[in-house]
This record gives structure tokens, sequence and C-alpha cells, in this order.
């Protein structure tokens, strides 16, 4: 069940029989009644459709003219001084997406991995509460990932950074920034992200390779191949598109993700050099919006995050239309 | 119906057991690895959860199994490392179950409401745009819910802060939840039943309310549930739009009002040099931890001792 993720793929299901749904139109008998609740199922469906409107149209109209006063470029500066009008959002914008990205990918041949466990490999008995296990991890409320993460794992891991950048130091991902220490680096944020968004994914996929035909599969094993082989070539394929749309998804939850992000990323120094490092510390645009709460006194400097909190919304906008439409197409394909 | 696979026996579905059935010994050896691999990633992706559990239990659990912590609020708190007493979460408790149970009641109906429009009702091109602001709202990061009702209630009308704000954006997040547990359960309910209503010339709106949502009724609570533990959990919006208080309010409306996440936060930055200050953070972590789980799996059983056969 993906209800505790809040997104699903069963409304792309056809019908098990293959009627055209039940619609019922000829009992909408057009009394008083059926106007009211029918208006009130309508007036719900547009008050959703309002709600995404209205973010877009107020963070708009109030980020443009924050731009507007911007004495640097809004996309290209790294500056990030909102009392003097110097801001930029490029610094976040890097932290953003390759934390997310980075956590991706991390988290999709393991949530890949759950799901045929799940699906094909795990005991009947224990299907169920395996996949309520991993559920349970969605559940978990992100500021106690933080918690967990800057106090317990970032001691811990910084033994593993430090190596990681000795051994592949000579590769610009993990370079080494001496000046951010204790572990509260992107690489962590990365890690900690993947935990975090490895059950939407795993639940998206799972119900995907559920749907697998199974005459596909019988026939693979019937030709002689082995489990691996049948999975390789009768579940896979048919998942692709549930994979990638449920990655999508997953990026799109942690582009957005804020606390567990805000207690263990490292803030950077102002004037900080520029590097590609995934040891370096940083704010993402959810981060540094709740981190600044207190600089909100109103115009432009207010603006100024409502501006960073209009791009992250149009960045988790496009991704989480793109899943749509991959599943949208597969749909197409399997009608 | 047809067979399911997983009813085939693993001996006979890839593992050989000895036999020469002809596959070569690097195919059965793939085979093995990937069933290897397979069960590591599942085993896996359990240590975090239970080292998470781990930590907030063992460094929480005493602290909230003293009665203080459940009787009194914040007040008379003192400056960290001054301050001997831990005192009690029951302000932020009050709060979070507040906040999340106004957020409940407005979005509750408004999703249930937009699930039946999507079911019963919708078609062509005004329903798949309602499916597809269902999936964005889904998507929409909860900081920017809580940016986005700042400022309509802020910057643009330039009204005062109160705790409904923040149920206010936490609505924006549990609306797609709850619609789409919803759609799922009106999906399942057998169009027999439907066709016997009308056929007794029931009026649709009739149907939809007393037999369709009875039968659809225990996963509507479920996925409601699922909704509140989330909503419950839920920091972002609230590190923006709820102003912390160490006193006790029971009012939505007035006054500053705590919550459990906004009690953690003001108490993490000291939590280094300060053990008191550490003991309420993990006390409001294990508090928060154990409220969500408690719900989360409340709704799973009810979903699962009531579920509608399809």
């Amino acid at each position: 069940m993906s209800s505790s993720t809040g997104a699903s793929l069963s409304d792309e299901l056809p019908d098990p029989d293959g009627r055209p749904p039940l619609r019922g139109d000829d009992a909408n008998t057009g009394r008083a009644g059926d106007k009211v609740f029918g208006g009130l199922a309508i007036g719900s469906g547009i008050v959703v459709i309002a709600m995404v409107v209205l973010i877009a149209i107020f963070l708009l109209f109030q980020a443009i003219p924050a731009i507007g006063d911007d004495k640097v470029n809004f996309l290209t500066s790294r500056e990030w001084n909102v009392s003097g009008r110097r801001f930029g959002i490029l610094q976040m914008l890097w932290t953003t997406v390759v934390t997310s990205v980075v956590a991706l990918i991390i988290a999709v041949p393991f949530a890949v991995a759950i799901a045929l466990f799940l699906t094909h490999y795990a005991p009947r008995w224990l299907a169920g509460p395996a996949a309520t296990v991993i559920d349970l991890l969605a559940a978990v409320p992100s500021i106690v990932y933080g918690l967990w993460g800057v106090i317990i794992v970032a001691p811990k891991s910084e033994g593993l950074q430090n190596w990681l950048s000795d051994v592949l130091g000579w590769f610009p991902l993990f370079a080494k920034v001496p000046s951010v220490g204790g572990g509260t680096t992107m690489f962590l944020v990365s890690i900690v992200l993947a935990i975090m968004v490895l059950p939407i994914v795993t639940a998206l996929t799972r119900e995907v390779f559920s749907q697998a035909p199974a005459a596909h599969q019988e026939a693979a094993l019937a030709l002689g191949a082995t489990k691996w082989e049948m999975i390789r070539t009768a579940v896979l394929p048919f998942g692709k598109p549930g994979i990638i749309s449920a990655s999508m998804l997953g990026l799109g939850r942690a582009l957005g993700e804020t606390v567990a992000v805000l207690y263990i990323l490292s803030a950077l120094p102002d004037s900080s050099k520029w590097t590609w490092s995934l040891f370096n510390g940083g704010d993402t645009f959810a981060a540094k919006i709740a981190n600044s709460a207190s600089e909100f006194t109103g115009g432009t400097s207010t603006g100024a995050y409502i501006a960073a909190g209009l791009v992250l919304f149009i960045l988790t906008f496009v991704v989480n239309a793109v899943a749509r439409v991959v599943i949208e197409r597969r749909k197409a394909f399997s009608e | 119906m047809s067979l399911d696979v997983k009813d085939i026996p693993a001996s006979e579905a890839g593992d050989l057991g000895g036999i020469d059935h002809g596959k070569s010994g690097i195919r059965v050896l793939k085979n093995n690895i990937a069933t290897v691999l397979i069960w590591a990633a599942f085993l896996i992706a359990l240590i975090p959860l239970v080292w998470i559990l781990w930590t907030v239990l063992s460094k929480g659990l005493s602290t909230i199994l003293t009665v203080t912590w459940w009787q009194k609020d914040q007040s008379g708190v003192g400056a960290p490392g001054f301050d001997t007493n831990v005192r009690g979460a029951r302000h932020a408790i009050i709060g979070t179950l507040e906040i999340a149970a106004a957020t409940s009641v407005i979005a509750i109906p408004i999703a249930v409401m937009t699930a039946i429009y999507l079911v019963e009702y919708g078609r062509g091109k005004l329903a798949r745009g309602v499916s597809f602001m269902v999936d964005i709202l889904s998507g929409v990061p909860s900081i920017v819910a809580g940016l986005f009702i700042y400022a309509v209630w802020v910057t643009f009308f330039g009204w005062k802060l109160n705790a409904f704000c923040s149920s206010l954006a936490l609505v924006l997040l549990m609306v797609p939840v709850v619609c789409r547990s919803t759609e799922e359960m009106l999906k399942l309910v057998p169009n027999e039943l439907r066709e016997a209503s009308y056929a007794l010339g029931v009026p649709k709106w009739k149907t939809i309310v007393k037999v369709v949502l009875p039968t659809s009724f225990s996963g509507i609570v479920t996925g409601s549930l699922l909704g509140f533990a989330r909503v419950a959990g839920e920091t972002a919006p609230l590190l923006i739009l709820a102003q912390y208080t160490q006193f006790l309010n029971y009012n939505l409306f007035s006054g500053n009002m705590a919550a459990l996440p906004t009690l953690i936060n003001v108490n993490v930055p000291n939590m280094a040099g300060d053990q008191v200050s550490a003991d309420r953070v993990w006390g409001a972590a294990c508090t928060l931890i154990l409220l969500v789980l408690v719900i989360n799996l409340l709704g799973r059983l009810i979903g699962r001792l009531t579920r509608v056969k399809s």
C-alpha cells in the first residue's frame, strides 16, 4: 500500500474485467441532493487545482519585485546577502541538485532490489510485514532523521569520508575540503536523503513489479531461464517506466527536504572558494529558507527567500510532472 | 486470475538442487549472486530504521517515562547550563495534536470529496487536471507550503501569525495523501453494489453516501490516520510559521503555541554543552516518533482488519 507516500500508480490500472468504469450518470437525477453533492465534489476538485495555482501566483508575484531589486544576477551569483540586496542562487542550486541526485543514485538500486525482494524473493509470510517495515522509514519524521544524522552518524562517518577523499581525492567530486570537519558534508546529507526517499521509490516500484504479467514470467521459466534471468527478461523491462517515474518522485522529495539537511549540513562561510567536492558544506533552498525565517522582515529581504522558494517549487513541479508523463506513456502502451 | 508466480517453489523456479537441467554453472552462479544481493539490500535497509529507533529510545525513553513530562510545560525554564530541570512537554504534545487535528478537519473533507469527484464523477479535461494537480500537490515541498502561507498571511494580508497558519500549510500536504488513499479505496468498491443501488432507483448522491462510502469507510479512516501521522511529524512549515512558547496554550487562533518539532528545534542549539537540553530534545523526539508510529500502525491495522475484498 503506497498511501503513506501520497502517490499512487493504481489509477493507471485498467479495470480488471476490461469494462468501462460505471458512472451512473442516469442516476444523477438533477434534483437538489444530486446537484449539491455533485457540486461539492467538483468544488473540492477545483479547490485542489486552485491551491497549486495560488502557490505559483503568490510566490511569483512576491518574488518578481525582489529579483528586480537584486544588484547581482539572481541565477548566476553565489552571494547571498539579503540586507545588501546581493543575492544569487547558484551555490544553493548546486547543493540542492547534487545532494538529491547523489541520494537517488544510492537509493534507486536499493529500492529496485527491495521491490524485487518484496514481490519475488521474500517468503509469503515475510512479504507483508517487510513492506510495512520499509514504509515505516517514510513515517519517521524528518527532524528525527536530522538529529540522528548530525549527532550519531556524522562523527562515525568522518573516518570513512576522510578515507574516501584520501583515496579518490584526485576526482573533483571527492576532493578534500579542509574547512568542513565533523562529517557534516553534502556526502552525508546524500546518504540520509537516500534513506528518506527509499520508501517512496520502493513502494511505487513494487507496485509496478507486482503487475508484471504472470504469463511472461511463467513463459521465461518454462524456457529454462533461471529466476534472475526471468526477472531480467520479464519483470525489469516491464517495470522500467515505473522505476523511472518512481525515481523522479523520489528526486522531488529529496529536492524539497528541509530539516534533515538543515541540521546535518555545515554552513559555508561567506566568500568561500568554489569547489565541486561532495565533502563541502552549504545550504539547500529548503534549509536556507527554514534557517532564515527570522530574516523575513518584509520587502526585498522576504522577497529574496520567496524567490528561492519559487525556484524550488518550479524544480519540484517539473520533476513531478515528468514522473507523471512517463507513467501516462506507460499506460498508453499497456492498453 | 492468472497463476501467482510466487506459488512456484524456489527449487523449480531457479535453484536446481544439483540436478543438471542444462543450466551452465555461470548462469546458476549469476542467479545465486542476484539472490544474495537482493536479500542483502533488504537487510541493509533495515539498519537505519533499527538504528534510529534504538538511538531515540535509548536516549529519550527515560525522559518520557517520568510523570512530569506529560503533566508540565516548560514554564520557568532557565538559561541553558543553569537549569537542572527537564520539565514537561505537555504544551508541545497538545500543540502538535491540536494543529494536526485542525489540519485534518479542513483537509479530510476536501480530500474525500476530491477523491469522490475523481472516481465517481470525473472525466475529461477537468478530471485529468485535478488528478495531475493532486500529484503535483503531493510533491510540493513542505517548506514551500509554509512559505506560501507566509506570503499570503503576513506579506499579502499583513495579519499576525498564529498556530492556525501552521494548520493551513499542513492542509496542503495532507490533502494529496488522504485523496490518493481514498481514491484507491473507492475504486475497490465493486460496481455490482452501485448497479444494485441504481437499479432500485436510488439517486447517485445517495448511492455514494449510503453505499460507496460505508463500504470503503475503513480505508478512508486508514488514509486519514496516515495523513494525520504525516502532518504531526512535519517540521519545515512550523519553522517559518509557528511561534514557539514555553507555556501551554489551547487556543489555535491567538497567542503562540508550541509543537513537538519546535520544542526540539529550540533546544537543539544548546544540546552539545547542556545535558538538560539534550534530554528535552531526545524526549521530544521520542514522544514524536512514538506518536507518529503508533498512529501510522493503528491506521494500517484498521485497514488490514476491515479490508474490502476485491
